[in-house]
């Protein structure tokens, strides 16, 4: 059915683009894009693939190309990173309130200043808010495999959302790991022929989109983009399942990792949930009951989902590598602390701010993390809600 | 843990470390284990000191750090050994090999270092084999000699596959590199 071959993360997502074979992508191909473009843009000269490749003047602009390409009817993609997906920011709202189900990779890199082109969330963290579907994972093969779901999950006829596709930059972007793939006619069948209901260029039925919308409809239109996010978890499930049934490779909104009988849990989003495996796997040798949940679907937020996962835990330690400049931690970590607090759950919960710029966090370092978790549930007390780890004080 | 081999390569940039990791990544990854090739991740300029690793495992590999303690050391460039410990953090029994024309035991003296290090001079090998020092393809044939991961030919009919999809534009180089591996592949010494 498939096979495992190495790639980098960026060649991996490349791949997927190429087996999706998406009507237009529209991208600005120098920095602070990404490789993903660049192999992608390769296929398209080789004529491996016969997607439009739309070159633009700034990411801006490759927005809003995707946003009129889709609108036009077209499957539309396009990747970015960083300040790029900054600059897009006028856009990326637009695309989700007008629906239109635009799938785009987005490689984690942290955004200036000053000046660093390293891994860390803030990035996605400052589109967190505009209504797209966030889906992330620990390696390539998980960004390989959520990008091939994503259509699936944007086009859905109950959805109509864009969705981004996260993968840590550098240590997954750049990095060569295997991949187990899916043949080509396998995706083809998965994925499917897109037929929007509604699109500019149904001369049939002419509408007009994204017109002005005053006091007395916007209300009601952001209302309905907010209802479909309650239904997204199930199709997310859904189309999970399925894809399961085609590959073996079984994902929910999250991973949970011997988290089931652990009394100290972490909770983090993307590569450093990896590297907190061996941290669990070598405590728990020395009788430590600890877990992990892996974020894979951030938004929308899978709440009582996560709330009962983590139920029966005394400690929770939440991973966020990005700050929200709110005093109180995180974007992770008021999401978790939110929800337990509706739930009425009485864990102790702290924040570890990390890796910020790129800053490696080793197994090591996620043992001494777990161990702060430890204290907390030992004195029952919390010391200091928001630690920052591994930076020079 | 036990089963996961773990290297750091130091070079500098221009010298094809990266690439040596992804090439042994590459045939590892066709040979059915898990791996990782990855560079330390920073400004890549030509001549400055660059590390890469591997981590090369039968089960999945799911951590995402930097190695620090490795099973075995690659040095492209013995220039490097006066400003950068190239043995900090290696694994008790670990293994360290050298580009140099000097043999094992100076090496050893000027490293202060009493474990196994291998020599190999690859970039008399590369300027005899490729016309110019790329000391990156016989470092590998040199790495494959010491770990016993595989046998030559075994890894020189791997290694060929991938020669011909990386170098598809510029065939001319395969067996110029395929050479530089044979030689280091034998040549590799500890004395």
């Amino acid at each position: 059915m498939g096979n495992r071959i190495a790639l980098t993360g960026n060649e991996a997502v490349a791949l997927a683009m190429k087996q999706i074979a998406p009507d237009v992508v529209a991208a600005y191909p120098i920095t602070p894009q990404t490789e993903i473009v660049q192999i992608f843009s390769q296929f398209v000269a080789d004529g491996d693939v016969d997607t439009e490749f739309v070159t633009v003047e700034s990411e801006h602009s490759a927005m809003s190309a995707a946003v009129g390409a889709s609108a036009a009817g077209a499957r539309s993609m396009t990747a970015t990173s960083s300040n790029g997906l900054e600059l897009m920011f006028e856009i990326v709202n637009i695309a989700s309130s007008l629906r239109l189900p635009i799938v785009m990779p987005i490689v984690n890199r942290t955004i200036s200043g000053p000046i660093n082109i390293h891994c860390d969330h803030s990035d996605v963290m400052a589109i967190r808010d505009s209504g797209w579907i966030l889906l992330f994972g620990e390696n390539a093969q998980n960004a390989y495999d959520n990008l091939l779901m994503a259509n699936r999950i944007a086009e859905h006829q109950d959805v109509m959302l864009p969705v981004a596709v996260n993968l840590d930059g550098f240590i997954i972007s750049h990095a060569v790991e295997n991949i187990d793939i899916v043949a080509n006619e396998d995706v083809r069948d998965f994925v499917g022929d897109y037929y929007p209901e509604k699109y500019l260029l149904d001369e049939e039925h002419p509408l007009t989109m994204g017109p002005v919308d005053l006091q007395d409809f916007l209300f009601e239109h952001k209302r309905q983009q907010i209802e479909t996010l309650k239904i997204v978890p199930q199709i997310v499930q859904e189309i999970s399942d399925e894809f399961a049934e085609l590959t073996g490779r079984q994902y929910e909104f999250f991973e949970k990792y011997k988290l089931d009988d652990a009394e100290i849990a972490i909770v983090a989003i993307g590569s450093t949930a990896g590297t907190t495996k061996a941290a669990i796997d070598n405590l728990r040798e020395r009788g430590l009951k600890v877990g992990l949940l892996s974020i894979r679907l951030y938004r929308p937020f899978p709440a009582d989902a996560i709330v009962k996962a983590l139920s029966h835990v005394k400690a929770i330690g939440v991973m966020d590598r990005s700050e929200s400049y709110s005093n109180t931690g995180g974007p992770l970590f008021s999401d978790i602390r939110a929800a337990m607090y509706d739930a009425g759950e009485t864990a102790k919960i702290i924040n570890i701010i990390y890796g910020l710029g790129g800053r490696d966090i080793t197994v090591k370092d996620l043992e001494n993390v777990i161990g702060r978790v430890k204290e907390v549930q030992d004195s029952n007390q919390i010391a200091e809600k928001v630690i920052y780890y591994g930076v020079r004080e | 843990m036990a089963q996961m081999l773990e290297i750091r390569w130091h070079g500098r940039g221009g010298q094809g470390s990266k690439t040596a990791s992804i090439l042994l990544g590459k045939v590892c990854s066709a040979a059915d284990k898990y791996i990782q090739a990855f560079p330390e991740y920073g400004p890549e300029r030509m001549g400055a000191p660059v590390i890469a690793y591997n981590r090369i495992s039968d089960h999945r590999v799911t951590v995402h750090c930097q190695i620090e303690e490795p099973d075995l050391v690659v040095v492209l460039d013995p220039t490097l050994t006066a400003t950068i410990n190239v043995t900090e953090g290696l694994k008790e029994g670990g293994k360290v090999i050298i580009n140099t024309d000097l043999p094992a035991g100076k090496m050893k003296e000027k490293l202060n270092f009493n474990g196994e290090l291998y020599t190999i001079d690859a970039n008399g090998i590369s300027e005899k084999e490729l016309g110019k020092a790329f000391p990156n393809t016989p470092m590998l044939g040199a790495v494959i000699k010491v770990t016993g991961m595989f046998t030559m030919d075994k890894f020189m009919e791997m290694i060929r596959k991938e020669f011909s999809t990386k170098f598809a534009h510029k065939p001319e180089v395969i067996e110029g590199n395929m050479n530089c591996i044979r030689r280091a592949f034998e040549e590799v010494k500890s004395e």
